[in-house]
C-alpha cells in the first residue's frame, strides 16, 4: 500500500505563481465590468446611446445655452436654456425667505458655527468627542436660537414666518436628523423592554405615528392642534411642524434600529449580563454600538427621506426652499419660459448635495466601523 | 473523545476544598420552559476550592443549570444561593452575584467591536469602578497568563477560536471572581485547539478556583475534577469522584453515555 503512488498527491511543494493573464488596469476593468458577455455587451450599448441622446440635451438646457448674465427681459427671449439669472436674482429670497436682510448675519453665522461643530464631530479622526458633541447638542441649538430668533441682547426680534428659504430647509433638516434619532433608539429599546407598560405605550405610539401619512401629521399640527389648545395660548407654527417631523420619523427610526437589535446574537447580551453590565451599561458599550452599525444603511436611508419630506412643509404655508424658489418665480417681473424648470434644477441640486453627503458619510461610517469580524454564532 | 490525560501532571497543592465555606448551595430547585419540565429538583452544594464537572447527553439541562447559577436563566421554584446571595427578582442582587461569578461560553461571545484590551477592561472600568490605568494592567497580566499579551490591540475577529475563547477566560478574570462557570467552553473550537484552552482552565484549577464545568472533556474531568455531576432529563442522576465515575459507573444511563462518547 505504502507505495502505491497515486497522481493527486504531490511530491513537491508547489511555489506561488502569478495569475495567469491580467487582473488588473483600466482595459481589464472594462473587460470585466462592461463587454464579459453577449448581455452585457448589449445593455453597454444600449445605455451607452441613451446618454449620448440625453447629456447633450442636458448640457445645452443647463450650461449651453443657459442664460448667465443679463436680465429678465435676456430670459424671456431665450427658451432653449435654463434662466440662472433668476436664481441670482432671487437668491437671497430663496435662502432667506422674508429674514430682513440687515440681519442676514445672524442665520450666516449660525450656519458657519454649525458647521464647524458638524465636520469636526462627524469625522472619526478628531479629538475632543464629547467636547464637541456637547457643544452641538447642548450649547449650539441655544446659541441658534437666540441668535435666529432675536428678541434678546439688543437683537432685533424676527418672527418664525418671516423665516424661509433654504435656511429653513437646513433647520427643519439638521432638527429632524438629530431629534429623530434619539428618539428612535428609545422607543426600540422600549418596545423590546419586559415591562408591559413601556413596551405597549411604544407599540402604540409607533405604530399610530407611522400609520399617519406625513402630510396629514403636518396638517394635524397646524390645523387640529390649536383647536384643542385654550385660547390665546399659541404654539409657533415652526415649532409644531419641527416637532411632527422629528417624531413622525423617530417612529420610522426605532423600527430600523430594532432591526439591529433584533440582529444581535443573543450571546452579547449575555456576555454582557455575566460580566455585570446592567441594563443601561450594556445597551450604551455592547448592545447598540454594534446594533445601529448593522443598520446604518437603513438609518440612513431614513435619515434621506427625512430630508425629502422637509418639502412637504410648504402645504401648511411655510416657506421652505422649494416653496421660495416657486414664490420667487409667481413674481410677475419674471415671467420667463425657463424660470420655473431653473428654479426646481437648483432645488434638485441643494436636495442632491445634502441627500448623496449623507449616503457618502454613512459608507465611510460603514467602512470605519468595519472591525473585520464575521458574524458569529 | 478520550479519557487520555490533557497535561503530564496537575499540581495539586493550592487545590484545597473548604470543609465549611459554601461557594453555591442550590435546593430543590426546578425550572420549566413554559410546559417544559427542564430541571427537576435539583440539590446541589459546592464548597469553596471545589471543582465540578457536569457531563450528561444533549438537552439533559447541564447547560441550562450552569445558566441559572447567575441568572442568564430564571428558576420557578426552589433556592439558588450564590456566594451567601440568593437569587430573586431583585436585579441588585442578580448584579451582585454576576460580579462574584464568570463565565464562559460556548461560542465565546467577546465583543467583536472593541479590542481584546477594551474587552478585558469593559467591565472592571464600569462595573468595579477601577481606574482605566490599572484594569489595563490587570488585563495584561491575565492576557500574559493566557499567552496572548501581543493579541492586545487587536479584534476579536482577527483571533482563532481557541485563541478567541483564551480572551474569554481573561475576560472574566479581569473582574477577580470567586466562581467561575464554564459552558462546553471547547465545544466550538478546532480539534488542535481545545488543549490551549483546557490547559489554561487546568491552571486556574491549580490556583484554586471554584469551578463548575460543563464539558465533554472527559480527560478532564479525570485530571481536575474532584466530583463529576451526571444529569439526564433534567435531574442529577449519578455523583461521585472521577476515578469511580469512569471506572464502576452504577445508572444504566451513565454507562450507555460513557459507552457512547468513550472510545
Amino acid at each position: 500500500m505504502a507505495d502505491t503512488i497515486y497522481a493527486y498527491v504531490q511530491t513537491a511543494s508547489q511555489e506561488p505563481l502569478p495569475p495567469p493573464g491580467r487582473t488588473t488596469g483600466t482595459i481589464y476593468w472594462i473587460q470585466k465590468n462592461l463587454f464579459s458577455s453577449f448581455s452585457n455587451t448589449l445593455l453597454t450599448v444600449v445605455v451607452g446611446l441613451f446618454l449620448l441622446w440625453l447629456l447633450p440635451i442636458l448640457y445645452n438646457f443647463l450650461i449651453g445655452h443657459a442664460v448667465f448674465q443679463g436680465d429678465a427681459n435676456t430670459c424671456r427671449i431665450n427658451v432653449d436654456g435654463a434662466c440662472w439669472v433668476f436664481i441670482g436674482d432671487r437668491i437671497r429670497f430663496i435662502t432667506y425667505g422674508f429674514y430682513p436682510p440687515a440681519e442676514y448675519w445672524r442665520p450666516n453665522l449660525v450656519f458657519w458655527v454649525g458647521l464647524a461643530l458638524i465636520i469636526p464631530l462627524v469625522w472619526t479622526g478628531v479629538p475632543y468627542k464629547i467636547l464637541n458633541a456637547a457643544l452641538f447638542f447642548l450649547v449650539f441649538p441655544v446659541f441658534a436660537f437666540i441668535l435666529l430668533n432675536g428678541g434678546s441682547f439688543g437683537l432685533l426680534r424676527v418672527p418664525t414666518e418671516l423665516w424661509g428659504g433654504l435656511m429653513i430647509t437646513l433647520l427643519l433638516a439638521v432638527v429632524g436628523v438629530v431629534g429623530s434619532f434619539p428618539i428612535g433608539v428609545l422607543l426600540a429599546l422600549g418596545r423590546r423592554s419586559k415591562l408591559p407598560i413601556i413596551k405597549t405605550f411604544c407599540v402604540l405610539f409607533i405604530e399610530l405615528w407611522r400609520a399617519v401619512p406625513l402630510i396629514t401629521v403636518l396638517f394635524m399640527v397646524s390645523v387640529m392642534l390649536p383647536l384643542f389648545m385654550p385660547q390665546g395660548t399659541t404654539i409657533d407654527k415652526l415649532l409644531r411642524a419641527l416637532v411632527g417631523i422629528t417624531v413622525f420619523y423617530g417612529a420610522y427610526m426605532a423600527e430600523v434600529v430594532r432591526g439591529g437589535l433584533q440582529a444581535l446574537p443573543r450571546g452579547q447580551y449575555e456576555a454582557a449580563s455575566a460580566l455585570g453590565l446592567n441594563y443601561w451599561k450594556s445597551m450604551a458599550f455592547i448592545i447598540l454600538p454594534q446594533a445601529l452599525k448593522y443598520v446604518i444603511p437603513g438609518i440612513v436611508g431614513t435619515l434621506i427621506s427625512l430630508v425629502k419630506d422637509t418639502s412637504l412643509v410648504s402645504i401648511i404655508g411655510i416657506f421652505d426652499l422649494l416653496n421660495a424658489i416657486q414664490s420667487a418665480g409667481s413674481d410677475s417681473a419674471w415671467a420667463t419660459p425657463t424660470k420655473s424648470i431653473t428654479g426646481y434644477a437648483f432645488a434638485i441640486f441643494i436636495f442632491f448635495i445634502l441627500c448623496f453627503s449623507l449616503s457618502r458619510y454613512s459608507l465611510y461610517m460603514e467602512r470605519r466601523l468595519n472591525t473585520g469580524h464575521k458574524r458569529g454564532n | 473523545m478520550s479519557i487520555e490525560p490533557v497535561v503530564d501532571t496537575v499540581d495539586r497543592t493550592n487545590m484545597r476544598i473548604s470543609k465549611s465555606e459554601v461557594a453555591i448551595d442550590i435546593v430543590a430547585m426546578h425550572k420549566w420552559y413554559s410546559d417544559f419540565h427542564v430541571l427537576r429538583d435539583i440539590n446541589l452544594r459546592v464548597m469553596k476550592g471545589e471543582r465540578i464537572v457536569i457531563a450528561g447527553p444533549s438537552g439533559s439541562g447541564k447547560s441550562t443549570l450552569i445558566r441559572c447559577i447567575n441568572r442568564l436563566e430564571e428558576h420557578q421554584k426552589g433556592k439558588i444561593i450564590v456566594d451567601d446571595i440568593e437569587l430573586t427578582n431583585d436585579l441588585k442582587k442578580i448584579d451582585e452575584v454576576r460580579r462574584e461569578v464568570g463565565m464562559v461560553f460556548q461560542h465565546f461571545n467577546l465583543f467583536p467591536h472593541l479590542t481584546i484590551l477594551q474587552n478585558l477592561t469593559l467591565a472592571p472600568i464600569w462595573v468595579r469602578g477601577i481606574p482605566k490605568a490599572e484594569a489595563e494592567e490587570t488585563a495584561m497580566k491575565y492576557l500574559h497568563r493566557v499567552k496572548i499579551p501581543e493579541q492586545a490591540a487587536k479584534f476579536p475577529g482577527q483571533l482563532s477560536g481557541g485563541q478567541q475563547q483564551r480572551v474569554a477566560i481573561a475576560r472574566s478574570l479581569c473582574m477577580n471572581p470567586k466562581i467561575m462557570l464554564f459552558d462546553e467552553p471547547t465545544s466550538a473550537l478546532d480539534p488542535e485547539m481545545v488543549k490551549e484552552v483546557l490547559e489554561v482552565m487546568i491552571s486556574l484549577a491549580e490556583e484554586g478556583m471554584t469551578m463548575i464545568c460543563v464539558t465533554h472533556e472527559m480527560g478532564f474531568a479525570r485530571q481536575v475534577a474532584n466530583r463529576v455531576i451526571f444529569m439526564d432529563q433534567g435531574q442529577i442522576i449519578e455523583q461521585n469522584e472521577p476515578e469511580a465515575f469512569f471506572s464502576s459507573p452504577q445508572h444504566e444511563r451513565t454507562k450507555l453515555f460513557l459507552s457512547q462518547i468513550l472510545h
